[in-house]
């Protein structure tokens, strides 16, 4: 177990590298020259703009801006932000638990949601709850989180005035997670009715039945246990379009993460914050899916 | 193959639409007129006027257009390109398969939205630039599709006869490989659209992808944000389009799928 782990993350390391030169490389062929977007609403001289070139190390070749950031990444020094100028990483870490918070909300009310449509939409295979369910999951697949969004703070806040659209105590969270439920929930669902179907049909479930076992005990006992790799494996999926998703609902709902501070960066060309922003979440996808790995060789030694 | 027509059907009458949009519309979707600014709908704007004045109905109807056939577009040269190097590299490995294969899993560590997010946003907006931020990441899925299935395919009898028979790479690749993947990557692509639109009108309402004037989905809903309360059919019509395009498209993708590979489909 412990050389597993070890190898898998000695495979990180150019991966992580990959990540950090692809960001970085970007951003400085797409970008141009920082000093000239620092000022460019200020008319200064050439001289001060040198000045400013060697302060912030942008004369020296780009392999070793590459390095500089890259030390820069592991330490915390990610420099400043050109619009605010506070310190990007302390900004960075100051938004990241709002993010963080949604997103386990998030996967925490799918979860709850998904997991008991699956199984009854499977153990009602082909009758009207069975078509409902399928009915709600094909709707919330064909759902962009944007609309999907807009309709909540239109039916719920505008319309019943069951919420507000914005606010600082617990309810504020209720209509951005529920957003990104919509979507996630609908492939949760499916996915999850799709494995109990396949072990309905396996042999022990048929000998537990024969033996006298209660329904309910087999779907609790043994069917849910065996989907659990599932349930995992799907989290690990839906990362990616989480991480991505969040960014879209935090500017809808005015949610203070790192998704809405990466939207406003890009829209105010502020580069730092934009490469530390891509850096970390593709670092944290990395992670996170490298976890699901290691949990799936816990539970299952077959899979390597 | 009798019961993909209903949905093939839906899918061309959406596609007719978008390419035959400037022709369709029954008002011009540029013009303004801001004495009819924010009209709910009625007998002459179907869906309304937006706040410039211009017909919601008329910029929906051109909006298929900017949308479904950049979508299209983006879609065909990403199953294209990532599946031909995916063809190769599975068939030839070696060298080139490990360097090309590594590259993908550089791609494929970045979550696709937040990469396209940043790169349109560096690259400066506008529909194309989306498109291209979506591509970057988009084509890895079928290289790797691509891969898998050659790597199946490669060590069997008809490959080896027709090595042996003096087939060149480019003789296989179009004679033997390309008909063989091509059922696999087609379903992967139609299930991929829906995704997609979604993708390139997310950017848009962003502000990341398609520039005002023009009228796209995403950015009409990105338009109309702020006027929810007062004039909410700026955002329900075109949201309401893309729904029903994601619907449609994703219904085709599941019966092809049930058509072309049966065993996956539950």
């Amino acid at each position: 177990m412990k050389n597993y782990i070890l190898n898998r993350l000695l495979q990180l390391i150019p991966i992580l590298l990959g990540i950090s030169f692809l960001t970085f490389g970007m951003m400085q062929f797409a970008a141009g020259d920082a000093v000239d977007i620092i000022y460019e609403q200020s008319s200064v001289s050439d001289e001060i703009k040198a000045a400013k070139r060697s302060e912030l190390g942008l004369d020296q070749p780009f392999l070793i801006q590459y390095s500089r950031w890259l030390v820069g990444i592991v330490t915390g020094d990610l420099g400043r932000s050109f619009i605010s100028g506070k310190l990007v990483f302390e900004t960075f870490i100051d938004k990241l638990p709002a993010t963080i918070e949604l997103m386990l909300v998030s996967i925490a009310l799918t979860i709850f949601i998904a997991t008991p449509l699956g199984i009854l939409s499977a153990v009602y295979q082909n009758r009207a709850i069975d078509y409902l369910i399928r009915f709600l999951t094909f709707i919330g697949n064909s759902m962009p989180n944007f609309f999907a969004g807009l309709l909540l703070i239109y039916f719920l806040a505008l319309q019943l005035n069951l919420l507000p659209i914005m606010g600082n105590d617990w309810r504020a969270i209720i209509m951005p997670s529920l957003t990104l439920t919509i979507s996630m929930g609908a492939k949760y669902t499916r996915q999850i009715r799709a494995i109990v179907l396949e072990e309905l049909q396996k042999p022990y479930v048929i000998g537990a039945r024969s033996r006298g076992v209660h329904e309910f005990t087999i779907l609790t006992r043994s069917v849910l246990r065996s989907s659990l790799i599932v349930i995992i494996t799907l989290i690990a999926l839906s990362m990616g379009s989480l991480l991505g998703g969040t960014a879209i609902v935090e500017t809808i709902f005015m949610w203070d993460g790192v998704g809405k501070m990466a939207v406003d960066a890009i829209l105010m060309r502020d580069y730092p914050m934009i490469q530390a922003y891509v850096v970390w979440m593709a670092s944290i996808y990395v992670l996170i899916n490298l976890a699901a790995d290691i949990l799936y060789h816990k539970l299952d030694p077959r899979i390597l | 193959m009798k019961k993909l027509i209903p949905y093939l059907t839906l899918a061309g009458i959406l596609i007719f639409v978008a390419i035959f949009a400037e022709h369709l519309t029954p008002q011009d979707p540029y013009a303004q007129d801001l004495s009819n600014a924010l009209q709910p709908p009625n007998s002459e704007h179907f869906l309304g006027t937006d706040r410039y004045g211009r017909d919601v109905f008329s910029r929906v109807i051109l909006g298929s257009q900017t949308t479904l056939i950049s979508a299209l577009i983006l879609l065909f040269s990403i199953s294209s390109f990532g599946s031909l190097i995916g063809a190769i590299c599975g068939y030839h490995g070696g060298k080139l398969d490990t360097i090309l294969m590594r590259i993908s899993d550089v791609f494929l560590a970045f979550p696709q939205m937040v990469f396209a997010i940043a790169v349109a946003g560096i690259l400066g907006g506008g529909l194309l630039n989306a498109a291209m931020a979506l591509a970057i990441i988009g084509w890895t899925k079928y290289a790797r599709i691509a891969r898998g299935l050659v790597l199946t395919i490669r060590e069997m009898p008809y490959m080896n006869a027709a090595r042996m028979s003096g087939t060149g790479s480019i003789g296989i690749l179009r004679d033997y490989i390309f008909p063989n993947i091509l059922g696999t990557i087609l379903v992967t692509a139609a299930l991929d659209l829906g995704t997609i639109i979604m993708e390139l009108a997310g950017l848009s309402f962003l502000g990341l992808g398609a520039m005002p004037p023009t009228a796209e989905w995403g950015a009409m809903m990105n338009n109309g944000r702020s006027m929810l309360q007062t004039a909410p059919w700026m955002i329900l019509s075109p949201g309401i389009a893309i729904f029903i395009s994601v619907s449609i498209f994703n219904l085709l993708g599941d019966k092809l799928r049930d058509v072309f590979d049966p065993k996956e489909g539950i």
